[in-house]
């Protein structure tokens, strides 16, 4: 069996969203170079609709997989909806990742909910500070 | 096209090994501790191929013992002289800080069972200094074991002198010269050497063969006991048709090594000449002390293991040290001990060259990387940063 699924490879070769966005509504940055990833997802919100998304990613093949799949189903969705994306939903719609992986799709979720935090925060919208906490990954709290 | 550029982590089978051992695949399977003369023919051939290694290291026969492989060689080995050391109360141990896992683990479990043991620098370019091995030796030291050359960065150690010292404080030396053996001349009695390690499948035998080479007076204790193979040190039914391929492919490439690394320099050169033109690159360990074939380079503001990824995805097959492929979090030992940041340790990438390869697969990989780096620099954040003044270059 191959390290990765189809959809991982496709996702990887293939990466959906990739670059900036210059005008963006929202710009969230997750993960550590020291670590050997980093992910910096960009969010175009219009009437509440994240109109556009794209990502930049340092890491791993499942890294940038994981953030070209997140952005393509955050895109087009209604920004709370957005915040319920988990990372389980992100290796299911990628075929499943390696168990040593995993961590690549739980930075996917907290870089979507970083840019939607920062989103609300430049438009002064009021939410839940506990509920859009981004952790520190495993080995940058080790340090 | 593809390109197989990992010959540090294994080999094909060469023609000569494989047409040496499938007699003892098929006619002739007889067991060599059998009486009978059908199986002595199996025992004929062990001692041959014993002779024949013995020959090319300048050992004695009896001097060599076959194993499972490298890291059964350098457990039998290093356990053996702790064990001895243990009997005289010297429980301090030497080694260096980019050792193999075979090595690095067997001197962790020692360190739990109360041994004490120095690992010692291998500075920016990779050499453990003499000087750091003398300052290291204690009246308690029991063995010093220093790789023969890098499996990573493929810089060479000063054996001989290391060897010499060794022998003049009457400490046992062994060196795991998986690396080494069938890519650079090894003599055991010129080098000081009293214990050496080698593994079959890094010079075109079958995986799953090896080599403990242990100088006469060198007690050795059984990694695997049982029957009385290997006279006594090594149990187990030997692998007769991997020993007969092991000697056969080390005599072929001792044979031919002169024109091996004749044909392999300039295709690494080449290599590292092209490749360096790439910004922010660096070359990974002293070029001075080298082995012939392996290529070692970091390029800031990309991981490895994608970039190994995209290669392969262009028939490329290479390796890294980038956390994500060692499956730690922690990026290489052997490039964090040469003092590389673990943000540039990420993007490495070991390319090793073998005489099987040509200059038309050197060229499609000088074609490829430059491409790939770019590719992934292009979706990388922490590379923004660096171009943007955000982030201070490392290299």
């Amino acid at each position: 069996m191959a390290l990765y699924s189809e959809k991982v490879m496709d996702h990887f070769q293939n990466p959906r969203n990739v670059g900036k966005i210059d005008d963006a509504d929202g710009i969230g940055e997750v993960g550590n170079a020291k670590c050997g990833d980093i992910m910096r997802m960009y969010i175009k919100v219009n009437d509440g609709i994240i109109t556009d998304c794209k990502f930049n990613t340092f890491g791993c093949g499942s890294a940038i997989a994981t953030s070209s799949m997140a952005t393509e189903l955050i895109k087009g969705k209604p920004v709370e909806e957005a915040l319920k994306l988990s990372n389980q939903a992100v290796v299911e719609a990628l075929d499943g990742l390696p168990t040593h992986k995993i961590h690549c799709s739980v930075l996917a979720e907290e870089a979507v909910r970083a840019a939607v935090k920062d989103y609300y925060d430049k438009n002064g919208i009021a939410y839940d500070p506990e509920a859009l906490k981004v952790s520190d990954c495993e080995a940058c709290s080790m340090e | 096209m593809f390109v197989y550029a990992d010959n540090a982590a294994t080999t094909s089978v060469s023609k000569a090994a494989l047409d040496a051992m499938m007699p003892y695949l098929t006619d002739l399977y007889g067991n060599p501790s059998s009486l009978y003369a059908f199986a002595q023919k199996a025992t004929e051939a062990l001692a041959d191929a014993r002779k024949t290694v013995a020959e090319l290291i300048n050992a004695e026969p009896r001097e060599i013992y076959f194993t499972s492989g490298g890291s059964e060689a350098d457990n039998q080995a290093i356990v053996s002289a702790a064990l001895v050391g243990k009997r005289k109360g010297k429980m301090h141990l030497i080694s260096t800080k980019f050792e193999h896992h075979a090595v690095l683990h067997t001197l962790k479990r020692l360190e739990k069972e109360g041994f004490e043991v120095t690992l010692l620098d291998v500075h920016e370019d990779g050499v453990v200094r003499l000087e750091d091995v003398e300052a290291a030796i204690r009246e308690d030291t029991a063995l010093v074991t220093v790789m023969f050359a890098n499996n990573e960065i493929g810089t060479v150690q000063p054996i001989t002198e290391i060897g010499a010292l060794c022998r003049s404080k009457g400490i046992p030396f062994h060196t795991d010269a998986v690396q080494a053996a069938g890519h650079m001349p090894i003599d055991v009695k010129a080098m000081n050497i009293d214990m050496l390690s080698i593994s079959g499948h890094k010079f075109h035998a079958p995986k799953g063969v090896g080599v403990l080479y242990a100088k006469r007076n060198m007690p050795l204790f059984n990694i695997i006991e049982g029957g009385a193979q290997e006279r006594g040190k090594r149990a187990g039914t030997e692998n007769v048709a991997g020993i007969v391929a092991l000697a056969a492919a080390l005599k072929e490439s001792c044979e031919n090594m002169e024109a091996n690394t004749d044909k392999i320099i300039p295709m690494r050169d080449k290599l590292f000449a092209e490749l360096s033109k790439i910004p922010h690159s660096k070359i990974n360990g002293s070029l001075e002390h080298h082995v012939p074939g392996t290529v070692n380079m970091c390029f800031e503001g990309i991981e490895g293991e994608s970039l190994l990824l995209m290669l392969d995805s262009y028939g490329i097959c290479a390796s890294s040290g980038s956390a994500c492929t060692s499956g730690s979090l922690d990026p290489s030992h052997v490039l964090l001990a040469i003092g590389l940041p673990h943000e540039v340790a990420h993007g490495s990438l070991r390319l090793s060259i073998g005489e099987y390869n040509t200059m038309e697969q050197i060229d499609h990989i000088i074609d490829t990387v430059p491409k790939v780096v770019e590719y992934l620099r292009n979706m990388s954040p922490v590379w923004d940063e660096l171009v943007k003044g955000e982030r201070p270059h490392l290299i």
